[in-house]
């Protein structure tokens, strides 16, 4: 019996962030780091900074202290030649500039929204907005923009030949499956995801999870997933980070917050939940 | 006669040291209420015995098994892993390394099935595989050939484990344990919930474990199937003290 | 001159169109905010082409005006009245005789010479509208290059049509680096702001910016590989001169049904007539 190689390289490295717009309001003293292959749960109730948190993360909001460090390692496929000349390097989130930090986002990172109508532009057919940032990035041929397109909706189990209807006219279901195809055609390494199954009917919710955990394994992607939901945390995430009041209370690997938790609070949130 | 030296000696080495483990749940709920549920319990185990927990039931021998699965959180004590390069401290690996652990070394057969809703039986059994990156027609084959040995109906291999009876969802769950082939795995009352003719599956798939060399750590509560696994006996009663908080267990069954 | 400062705008407000002009030209596509002045028309008719003739004219300067390339409609016609009295300069239809052309949704036939200005009415002058309603956030996209929107709108041309439906005001990628609206054109006239010897500027009066195409820089107009980027063309001819390479316009006659296509160009036409004849 050999001894497996634990050890994974860290993608994300999270110091000291705070982010408040008053007291206990939104997230204080943040540490944390990511390895490469995992999926982290942020969960809380609202109003717990979870979601201020993972908008500081992915690079949407500026903390008022703290850094976000993205390590990159060598032989990661980047199209942008101003990063790839950084390989290796640790790149501070907010202190390489907007330009930098908004094509690392579009090249590197994906951010799968709650709501999928903040992630889609609902007005455009689903095969143009699985193709848009492949656009962005230079594909230029029409024929296989669509075949990528009709690959990722089989993909997310959507019907292909839906490719040119609007999002408008799927289900929210099926909204919040295509903008996961959007989100992902890029071959993100990191993606940050707010409640990913909130707000869906509790049939449509099982089969997201059971794609998105086939997603996460087949892609390799390291995943920060920030949700309410101890039961969606329980079957995504590897680890779990518990917030209160702005706040990390508890972390630990999944198991052991949800059979063992430590802190007061987490044991509260643990009992409180519903079992049918 | 070589084999049998082979066997042999791989049956002696150690492959996991428990010293002195405690466990100590505190319930901040009710007034910082604190319940010790394990004193000093040690323990070495081998590779290719099963070790079976033995002690009046209720007294929480599931407490150890998820403590060396990472589950539980390790208070006081050491654990170790012995590896054929070197040992491996499972009381401060960082939350990270488990995720490995627990694909490649430490399997686990709970006595409850917990799976993301409406995902095939088939599909749940061959997981542990497609996580190793092993091929998904492979995969299949192997979890198929697995839960016709467990008896489980073909017509149920496609439908989500939710709605089986209390036997069928046990036969998912114990293929889903063994599919992996752990070098390590703990098994807590695999046989519980299952008629005779498939008890004595599980019993095969046990002493074909043992032959593979696996360390297998048990709780049955089935005299008969004991007395069939067990090499040795551990008594706990003097170091497991009271039941872990109930919410706990009865949570299991959630999704 | 009739109570105006030459031009119809005051100096200082000339010199402030002018600054915005050179920098415009410094960055080819670039949209350039400058202080619109109220004029004497409304907004649509042409006040941001307006102001950009009035801050580079000459008393020397020969002025061409042209509506959907015909010199002779309400539009064009207005305007040239407007720059004869306010500047005095003398106006001509002729495109081959005239040092600043003046015109609304379409380059002219004839091809443009050194030294010729052409100035473009442009009613919106930001290519990314359609999909962003925030100026910010287009500015920001074109300060970093995010032109992935450029594309949605054509793929789902291709989508809906089978083909690249737009037919005018048709994006382009000017040096390279801005995607820019060429005005209201018909995309027939693109390949004509291509390494055109001519200046182009553009003027947008009611969003107050302009923006510029230095002469001999490189336009493409936006494709994908498998349907690359094309003109429109007829089956007909120009029913007046003959001519088979210039766009025309459809006109119906009678009301049985009766119709003729012509040269929108009508300077151009009207020559071709006159060598013919």
């Amino acid at each position: 019996m050999k001894k497996p190689r634990l050890t994974r390289p860290v993608l994300l490295d999270v110091r000291d962030i705070t982010r408040l717009y008053g007291p206990a309001k939104g997230c204080e003293a943040i540490d944390f780091q990511l390895h490469a292959g995992e999926v982290l749960g942020i969960v809380g109730e609202s109003g717990s900074g979870k979601s201020t948190l993972l908008r500081v993360l992915a690079g949407l909001e500026a903390p008022d202290s703290g850094n976000v460090i993205y390590r990159r390692h060598a032989g990661q496929t980047v199209l942008d030649e101003d990063l790839s000349e950084n390989a290796d390097a640790a790149l501070d989130l907010y202190a390489i500039g907007e330009a930098r930090r908004r094509a690392l986002l579009r090249l590197e990172w994906g951010l799968v929204h709650q709501n999928p109508r903040d992630g889609l532009r609902m007005g455009v057919s689903a095969g143009a907005n699985i193709g848009e940032q492949l656009m962005a990035q230079g594909q230029r041929h029409y024929g296989q923009l669509r075949a990528t397109g009709q690959e990722w909706m089989r993909q997310v189990e959507l019907d292909p030949s839906r490719i040119d209807d609007a999002p408008r006219t799927f289900s929210g279901g099926m909204q919040q499956r295509l903008q996961i195809a959007r989100t992902l055609v890029t071959q993100p390494r990191l993606v940050f995801m707010d409640e990913p199954t909130g707000g869906l009917d509790v049939s449509v919710q099982a089969r997201l999870l059971d794609m998105l955990r086939t997603l996460v394994r087949q892609l390799g992607l390291s995943v920060v997933l920030v949700t309410h939901d101890l039961a969606v945390a329980r079957l995504l995430a590897h680890r779990l980070m518990v917030m209160r009041r702005g706040q990390v209370v508890e972390t630990g690997l999944t198991d052991q917050i949800l059979d063992d938790p430590q802190h007061e609070y987490t044991q509260l949130l643990v009992s409180s939940v519903l079992t049918p | 006669m070589l084999s049998e030296t082979s066997v042999s000696h791989t049956r002696s080495l150690p492959r996991l040291t428990v010293d002195g483990l405690h466990k100590q749940f505190l319930i901040h709920g009710q007034g910082g209420l604190e319940i010790d549920v394990m004193r000093d319990l040690s323990l070495t185990l081998h590779a290719g015995e099963c070790l079976v927990l033995a002690g009046r039931s209720g007294i929480g021998k599931s407490t150890l098994l998820k403590m060396l699965f990472g589950d539980y959180r390790i208070d006081q004590g050491r654990i170790r892993l012995h590896f054929d390069d070197g040992d491996l401290d499972l009381d401060t690996l960082p939350a990270y390394a488990w995720h490995g652990l627990r694909r490649d070394v430490i399997g686990y057969v709970s006595q409850f099935l917990r799976v993301v809703p409406r995902v095939a039986a088939v599909d749940v059994v061959m997981e542990p595989l497609l996580a190793r990156g092993t091929d998904e027609a492979e995969s299949r084959r192997r979890a198929e050939t697995l839960l016709a040995r467990l008896n489980l109906p073909e017509r149920l291999w496609q439908l989500p484990p939710g709605t089986f009876s209390g036997g069928e969802q046990q036969r998912v769950n114990i293929a889903r344990g063994f599919i992996g082939e752990h070098p390590l795995l703990l098994l807590d009352e695999p046989t519980a919930s299952l008629d005779a003719a498939n008890r004595d599956v599980v019993i095969a798939l046990i002493n074909e474990a043992k032959a593979r060399g696996t360390a297998m750590l048990g709780i049955f509560h089935d005299e008969d199937v004991r007395e069939r696994v067990a090499d040795r006996l551990l008594p706990l009663d003097g170091s497991l003290g009271a039941m872990p908080p109930q919410p706990k267990d009865s949570r299991e069954t959630l999704s | 001159m009739n109570g105006y400062n030459f031009a119809y705008l005051d100096e200082q407000t000339k010199r402030m169109i002018r600054r915005g002009l050179l920098k415009a030209v410094a960055i080819p596509g670039y949209q350039v905010p400058f202080g619109g002045r109220e004029m004497p028309m409304p907004y649509g008719w042409g006040t941001g082409g307006v102001q950009l003739t009035a801050s580079i004219l000459g008393a020397d300067d020969i002025l061409k005006v042209i509506d959907q390339g015909a010199d002779d409609t309400t539009n064009a016609v207005s305007i040239r009245h407007f720059f004869q009295r306010v500047a005095g300069v003398e106006t001509t239809t002729a495109t081959i005789a005239a040092d600043v052309i003046q015109t609304r949704h379409r380059i002219p036939e004839t091809p443009l010479r050194s030294g010729q200005i052409l100035v473009f009415q442009v009613p919106i002058p930001e290519p990314l509208r359609f999909i962003e309603p925030s100026e910010q956030e287009t500015r920001l996209m074109h300060a970093l290059e995010e032109y992935g929107v450029m594309h949605v709108k054509l793929y789902e041309d291709i989508a809906r049509y089978g083909h690249i439906a737009t037919t005018y005001a048709y994006p382009v990628k000017v040096d390279d680096r801005y995607v820019m609206d060429p005005s209201p054109i018909p995309k027939f006239d693109n390949p004509k702001l291509n390494d055109s010897p001519a200046l182009m500027l553009f003027g947008a009066g009611r969003e107050k910016r302009l923006y510029a195409i230095p002469p001999y820089t490189r336009v493409e107009s936006l494709d994908f590989e498998d349907h690359p980027f094309e003109i429109q063309s007829w089956e007909e001819n120009c029913a007046l001169c003959g001519s088979d390479h210039s766009y025309l316009d459809e006109v119906i006659t009678d009301d049985k049904g009766g119709r003729m296509f012509v040269c929108s160009d009508t300077d151009y036409c009207q020559t071709r007539r006159g060598e013919v004849a």
